[in-house]
């Protein structure tokens, strides 16, 4: 009977949480994958400005990235106030953008080369002349396909 | 002591209790270090580079739209000053002509948007200006698809895309800037 009695305790057991962890370690995995690190860090300001015809750019390795801006805090001292031009990880000269379109071109596979876009992330108050230049050397090099980095219109 | 040494044998599985809170730190630090980036943006297909500028002289003058974005960021529509919000409205009709008006495209096929700037001109109002006649495009596309197929033009199949493409070719040529207003 005492047994019993026991027993009848043991009705409500505590929740069981050993499982606690795979499900999180789920959830991790699920953040390692979908998630992508900036592999390079802004050194010019760029604010991108708003438009309303927007196109996603779904595959991340046939993407490459230019950045036009002004040399953000520090980096002003040493490259000035001009809005400059960033690739990789270095404010870079015009004259290297065909090395670096290659670079990125080598690390795709053939048949998907046609499909590389480039992604032009420049600062709305940037000036029209340095861009001008840089898409000049891109239909030079044969990248023909590029994306006006852009945000979401908002509606005022 | 002996009793204790017993014990530690019998229950020798690693304590796995404090597995949660590990996973959890590293989930925390994860969702906190990482941005999901989403890049979108305007999709612009240049021309090929060639040595000499095309020859808008030789076209029929009506079925060019001239559009000149200045220093000061101000528009000049085929030599009248015109308000970005008035911009996709004009181009539509002028792509369109829906009153078959002389001075407007013959068909849309014909159609050629030319896009002047100065190296001055912010890209800002630069970027506005394309988003504008692009956003004119669509809606034509959109129209045309929905009186064709009953659907709206980014629903359709591949080869009614073209079809309506074909129709309404989007042709935007770019002159090479003028060096107003560079700094």
């Amino acid at each position: 009977m005492a047994r019993f009695g026991k027993k009848k305790g043991k009705e409500m057991p505590a929740i069981s949480t050993a499982s606690l962890p795979d499900i999180i370690f789920m959830l991790l995995f699920f953040f390692m994958v979908v998630t992508v690190m900036r592999e390079s860090e802004a050194l010019v300001k760029v604010i991108t400005p708003q438009a309303s015809e927007l196109t996603k750019l779904e595959r991340k390795s046939l993407v490459n990235t230019i950045l036009i801006g002004q040399p953000s805090g520090k980096y002003r001292d040493i490259y000035g106030t001009k809005p400059r031009m960033q690739l990789n990880d270095k404010i870079a000269e015009l004259n290297e953008i065909p090395l670096f379109l290659q670079q990125h071109k080598e690390g795709v596979p053939e048949p998907q080369r046609g499909a590389i876009t480039t992604s032009m992330r420049i600062d709305g108050d940037v000036t029209m002349g340095i861009v001008q230049d840089v898409k000049q050397r891109l239909r030079k090099a044969g990248q023909l396909k590029i994306n006006y980095s852009a945000k979401t219109k908002t509606e005022e | 002591m002996f009793k204790s040494g017993k014990k530690s044998r019998l229950s020798n599985e690693v304590n796995a209790s404090s597995m949660a809170d590990i996973a959890f730190l590293l989930l925390i630090f994860f969702l906190v270090t990482t941005t999901i980036l989403e890049d979108k943006g305007v999709l612009v297909l240049l021309p090929p580079w060639s040595e000499e500028e095309p020859d808008i002289q030789k076209l029929n003058e009506r079925n060019v739209y001239g559009i000149l974005v200045n220093a000061n960021n101000q528009l000049l529509v085929r030599n009248e000053p015109m308000r970005i919000d008035q911009l996709k409205e004009n181009t539509k009709k002028f792509i369109s002509n829906p009153n078959n008006q002389p001075n407007l495209a013959e068909t849309p096929k014909k159609a050629i948007i030319s896009l002047k700037h100065d190296r001055g001109t912010k890209y800002e109002a630069y970027l506005a200006v394309y988003n504008e006649i692009k956003a004119a495009y669509r809606e034509l596309r959109d129209t045309e698809a929905e009186a064709e197929y009953g659907r709206k033009y980014e629903y359709l199949a591949r080869w009614q895309r073209d079809s309506i493409r074909s129709a309404i070719p989007l042709i935007i040529s770019e002159a090479e800037p003028t060096d107003f207003g560079e700094e």
